[in-house]
């Protein structure tokens, strides 16, 4: 156990086999997210034009708070690399630092959101009140949960690592989870892209 | 080593519900699909009684399509995925060397999601009623308007949570099979079967997330009022059908592949051959498995895409049985010249060859568009899926589990009583759903819980039921076999069947460790190419030293309990309950990250002692 | 010894035969019913279907044949003989017949590929704007279907009157759920989705009363909604164009207990016509019953000609023993309908099935 002795690897996520496993296993599983928001978009596009008496995406789309709220989380996708390249040189302090900022602009990004739902709530925007209301909010919702179990998830393991220290046993779970919020922040392009930016000017 | 924990040593029921060993879980596996399994099976020859004669009144109207759509997503889901990861968890990691799976912690907690899955779903026959919109739930009918009761809740809650389960399942085979070989296991060595196990997983890695999607869409359309396919609030039903078939097509090919895998080990053995054309079988593997991605909307013919798209997937679909035409020959020629031993487990997979060809045949025929117009949702349709996946699949999963029970369980199951087992089974499936390919084509349409007399139907169902009963009859001569031999004394031997690959390199059933000391492979058919160097072995690829293993925790059991009851807070629209559920769920999450597994040791003394009683 | 065991092998194969044959009598359909098989085709359509069905039947028959000549022969031959222990030669492929039977079967399928795109687009061809084709919209329901002539303002339930030898091209889509329309004899299918429109033509080359079937899980009684296709002369269709489109119908009663009659048309006017309509006035819920007296089914499903007599008594007096039976208890006769009519008194049931079996368009 390299840890015991209190060397710790170049890139300590990758040390041990449970490491290597670990984050050939959740490439694999972001794979099948892949598949999983690709479906949800199918849905999206199949239904973005069925408003049936409801407000037309046009009408309804504030780009000024979608705008502010990717620049948050495109930040919070440098930051989070920032904080992977603090672990590569083992440095705690700087790695919570920079893994902090991902998580409070997370967090930051989860409330314009539901600023943003609240506000299209009442304008008579709803889950229910169209096909086009269903395959909005399944779609964003379905990345908002995403980023909220993100935001909780990396900042328990920052609880963990200053219980823990880096180890062979930690690394591995900030690289997955950073992983994770690359992905996160991916599919946010892609909503803001389709979603947003189509709605305002593809109608 | 301070911090690595004692030995633990359950026993009984508390072994079962913690074990991360594969083997166990491999055993768990089939115990419940085996389950499963038979209640479909039931299911199926209440049916068959039903239809028996025109205008019965055994079943009728709802009840008969609760027996429908119970009997389909029984089998598929709870019964055949199920028994195929059994034979993958107890032999994949066996035939590539490896001590455990790559993540048994996650193999345990997809054991006990499709378990939990499982039962929530065929709780709903006491509850108000099971889902009655047939296995592919089409909507409208599966909403709330056309189909009131819980059931279809149940069907989504109970598919979500199961489905989840098979998903983080094939996740777990794909790092195994990738990360966790023994050294000299290329993947031009790999057996068949292994090969196998790892296109289905990872089509169900690309092909689960799909119907995941469907099914949140059917849930919060029957749940939270949403509208993805209530037509009047501008939903469309069409899109259900193109989501659960993206991920039904590939899902037939995550059941037929590793009956393929199957045959190919078991015929190469009883051969005593090596496998025909080695490489172009795992290409082909690998072609349906791409293929398998590019024909969904063959189940669409008629929904009305237009003759563009019905002509394009018409064309695809025909593709896939240039693939599995190489693979037929393949196995006829690995016959050829060989010294065929007509065990059971052989019988099984000599009567796939031609009955699997019967459904390849049909398949063909089905994929041509213009006639599928007349085929499809008929009786035709319904012989054609069955001789791909009883005469395909569970042939395979029957030959599978004769040829590998003495490894599993360290017992051979009885070969007289296999005999009567597989003719049985064999003609009993073939008197049942060969009539029925001439039933569709004289137009009976499938899914119909009666016929009315004078419409030239009545002697092909007959024969269909008689053909039900004698199936029945051998599947419960398979249960008498198995316990039969669960109480005679005498232990199997490493390598019953003089065979070819890995796991037959060690004791059966297969030590908690597996391999005491990890191989070195020297080249396909790992123990045959030391057979015929005159080696007693496997040659170790390191020292006998104490071997790590994982813990057992009762975490998996536990968040599967959590997803069990958040699906009843959702059936039934208790928030309290599903956030009760999930609280569960997290919290094992969260001592799953918090609390690190160190694992324990098994000492050198006691792996002696383990192997030196080895009957190799 | 090897042709001995060969020979014992044929015999058994031979005992195999009258199986063969029964199945073979099977496949020419010769007990199934020749209004309802797609083996044996009344219509261009089903003609061109059976014939993609028989060529890749054809084609699929000789691999078959091949794989099993191959397999018979090596189960035979290579069988493990007693106190023969010699290991097998361990070939690892043939590049050569690995070739071969990779690229035959790829030709075999371009002779079926071929055929099959044309057909497809045949039957695609569109015929809305052919002014020769009569036009029909089809509307399926939970569980009968409704046909609407809108050139002829004809609407009907359960029964598509159709002209021999012309195309008929229909509109389809459902009132609920998803269903599917299917003629064996003349056509295949297509299904009937909410929401949309889906377009098929048909067209039959021999008189007669064929029939149709919902081929999707549609609910309870998905096993029982048929409909018939009636086939007849051109002439014949005209004239009962012009007696179903007449600008101000009226119904008779001819030939009925007139009292017995009336009493039923009261309870109609009552009870029924919320959901049926009778020449023009009454509710669209349920199928119109205008000129009920020439149904070959009542229900939908319970054939009042069975065998095809086409005799006109036999007809009558089934259609009044099914009418009966349904109006008597609905619920059991087709479980899940929507006909909520509560348990009628046998006398208002003998009054409903005298006026609607004798309901006749003048």
């Amino acid at each position: 156990m390299i840890h015991d002795h209190g060397v710790l690897p170049a890139e300590p996520e990758k040390a041990t086999l449970e490491g290597r496993n670990k984050v050939l296993g959740f490439w694999l599983f972001l794979g099948g997210e892949t598949v999983l928001f690709g479906s949800l978009f199918a849905t999206y596009l199949a239904l973005k034009e069925s408003f049936v008496g409801g407000p037309s995406p046009e009408e309804l789309f504030d780009l000024k708070i979608v705008a502010l709220a990717t620049i948050l989380l495109l930040t919070s996708s440098l930051t989070s690399v920032f904080g992977v390249m603090a672990m590569h040189k083992h440095n705690t302090k700087l790695m919570q630092l920079w893994f902090g900022i991902t998580v409070i602009l997370g967090a930051g990004f989860l409330g314009l959101e539901v600023y943003e739902f609240y506000h299209y709530y009442h304008e008579g925007h709803t889950l229910t009140s169209n096909a086009f209301g269903s395959a909005f909010y399944t779609l964003v919702g379905f990345h908002g949960g995403h980023v909220a179990f993100g935001v909780t998830w990396i900042a328990l393991l920052q609880a963990q690592l200053a219980k823990k220290g880096l180890t062979v046993v930690t690394a591995p779970k900030f690289y997955v989870a950073a992983l994770y919020w690359h992905f996160v922040d991916l599919v946010w392009v892609f909503i803001f892209t389709v979603v947003y930016l189509m709605g305002k000017v593809g109608a | 080593m301070a911090q690595h924990a004692a030995r633990p040593r359950n026993t009984g029921l508390k072994d079962w519900l913690t074990t991360v060993d594969h083997k166990k879980i491999g055993i768990l596996y089939l115990v419940a699909g085996g389950f499963f399994f038979l209640l479909g099976g039931i299911e199926a020859v209440l049916m068959r009684l039903q239809l028996m004669y025109p205008e019965s009144n055994l079943f009728v109207g709802a009840t008969f399509n609760e027996l429908l759509t119970m009997h389909g997503t029984t089998m598929i889901f709870l019964a055949a995925m199920p028994i195929i990861f059994a034979l993958m968890n107890a032999i994949v990691p066996l035939q590539i060397g490896a001590r455990d799976v790559a993540f048994p912690f996650v193999n345990s907690l997809g054991f006990w999601l499709f378990f939990f899955g499982g039962t929530l779903l065929n709780l709903s026959w006491f509850l108000g009623g099971a889902p009655d919109a047939g296995w592919t739930a089409y909507p409208p009918l599966s909403g709330t308007t056309y189909s009131s009761t819980h059931g279809v809740s149940f069907y989504v809650l109970g598919l979500q949570i199961a489905g989840l389960g098979t998903l983080i399942g094939g996740i777990n085979f794909l790092v195994t099979i990738i990360n966790m070989r023994a050294p000299g296991m290329t993947f031009m060595r790999m057996p068949l079967f292994t090969w196998s196990a790892f296109i289905t997983s990872a089509l169900i890695l690309f092909a689960f997330p799909a119907i995941t999607v469907g099914l949140v869409l059917l849930m919060f359309d029957r749940i939270f009022g949403a509208n993805f396919f209530e037509v009047a609030n501008g939903g469309n039903v069409v899109l259900w059908q193109h989501l659960f078939w993206i991920f039904g097509h590939p899902e037939v090919y995550i059941l037929i592949l590793p009956a393929f895998g199957i045959i190919s080990e078991v015929v190469a053995t009883f051969s005593k051959k090596r496998l025909f054309g080695y490489s172009a079988m795992v290409f082909a593997t690998i072609v349906i498995g791409f293929l398998g991605f590019m024909v969904w909307a063959h189940h669409m013919f008629t929904v009305g895409m237009g003759p563009v798209a019905n002509a394009l997937f018409s064309i695809a679909t025909m593709l896939i049985a240039v693939p599995t035409g190489i693979k037929i020959f393949n196995w006829l020629l690995t016959m050829w010249g060989g010294q065929i031993r007509f065990t059971t487990a052989n019988l099984f997979a000599v009567g796939f060859i031609p009955t699997f060809v019967i459904g390849g045949m049909t398949g063909v025929m089905l994929a041509v568009a213009p006639a599928d117009f007349q085929y499809h949702d008929s009786y035709f349709v319904v012989a054609h899926f069955h001789y791909v996946i009883v005469g395909g699949m569970a042939f395979g999963l029957f030959s599978g589990c004769y040829y590998w029970w003495p490894k599993m369980f360290g017992k051979m199951l009885n070969e007289t009583i296999g005999k009567w087992n597989f003719w049985l089974f064999f003609i009993g499936f073939h008197l049942t759903f060969f009539p029925q390919h001439f039933l569709g084509l004289t137009g009976m349409p499938r899914r119909v819980y009666t016929y009315m007399a004078g419409q030239g139907w009545e002697m092909g169902n007959m024969i269909s039921t008689i053909g039900a009963l004698v199936m029945t009859l051998g599947t419960a001569v398979f249960l008498w076999n198995a316990f039969v031999t669960s109480r005679k004394a005498e232990k199997a031997p490493a390598d019953p069947w003089d065979a070819r690959t890995l796991e037959w390199a060690i004791p059966s059933p297969a030590p908690e460790y597996n391999f005491a000391q990890t191989p070195r492979v020297r080249g396909l058919d790992a123990l045959w190419v030391e057979k015929m160097a005159g080696n007693k072995g496997m040659t170790p690829a390191e020292p006998l030293g104490p071997i790590h293993m994982p813990s057992p925790s009762i975490l998996p059991f536990l968040m599967s309990v959590g997803f069990f009851i958040a699906g009843f807070g959702f059936i039934y629209h208790q928030t309290i309950v599903s956030v009760v559920g999930l609280l569960v769920v997290f919290y094992g999450m969260f001592a799953r990250s918090l609390f690190d597994d160190h694992g324990f040791h098994i000492e050198v003394d006691e792996i002696k002692e383990t192997e030196k009683g080895v009957k190799l | 010894m090897g042709l001995d065991c060969m020979m014992r092998r044929l015999q058994q194969v031979g005992r195999l035969l009258p199986l063969f044959a029964v199945l073979a009598l099977m496949l020419t359909g010769c007990s199934s019913d020749p209004y309802l098989s797609a083996l044996t085709p009344k219509g261009p359509a089903a003609e061109m279907q059976l014939f993609m069905m028989k060529l890749s039947l054809y084609v699929m028959l000789f691999v078959f044949a091949v794989v099993v000549a191959i397999f018979a022969y090596v189960l035979v031959r290579y069988r493990k003989r007693k106190g023969d222990n010699s290991i097998p030669e361990q070939v690892e492929g043939n590049h050569k017949l690995e070739i071969i039977w990779t690229v035959i079967p790829f030709l075999l399928l371009i002779v079926i590929a071929v055929p099959m795109v044309s057909t497809t687009f045949t039957l695609a061809k569109d015929y809305s704007q052919d002014k020769e084709a009569v036009k029909v919209k089809v509307t399926a329901h939970q569980f009968w279907w409704e046909f609407d002539y809108p050139e002829a303002k004809i609407k009907t339930a359960q029964e598509l009157y159709i002209p021999v030898g012309k195309k008929v091209w229909l509109e389809l889509t459902s009132a609920d759920v998803i269903h599917s329309f299917w003629v064996p004899g003349i056509a295949g299918k297509i299904d009937t989705n909410p929401g949309m429109k889906n377009t098929m033509w048909l067209e039959a080359s021999e008189e007669g009363v064929f029939q149709g079937k919902c081929a999707e899980l549609c609910g309870a009684s998905h096993a029982l909604m048929d409909f018939k296709v009636k086939v007849v002369s051109q002439e014949e269709f005209d004239a009962w164009v012009a007696k179903m489109s007449k600008e101000k119908p009226e119904s008779t009663t001819d030939g009925a207990d007139t009292a017995l009659a009336a009493e039923g048309e009261k309870i109609f006017q009552q009870s029924c016509v919320s959901c049926h309509a009778i020449d023009g006035n009454g509710g669209k819920i349920g199928p119109d019953l205008s000129n009920y007296s020439e149904r070959q089914t009542v229900a939908g499903f319970l054939r009042n000609d069975p065998t095809h007599t086409g005799d006109e008594a036999v007809r009558t007096e089934n259609l009044k023993k099914n009418l009966h039976k349904w109006l008597s208890n609905p619920e059991e006769v087709k479980p899940g309908n929507l006909m909520k009519i509560g348990q009628l008194k046998p006398e208002e049931v003998d009054a409903l099935t005298e006026y609607l079996s004798n309901l006749k368009r003048q």
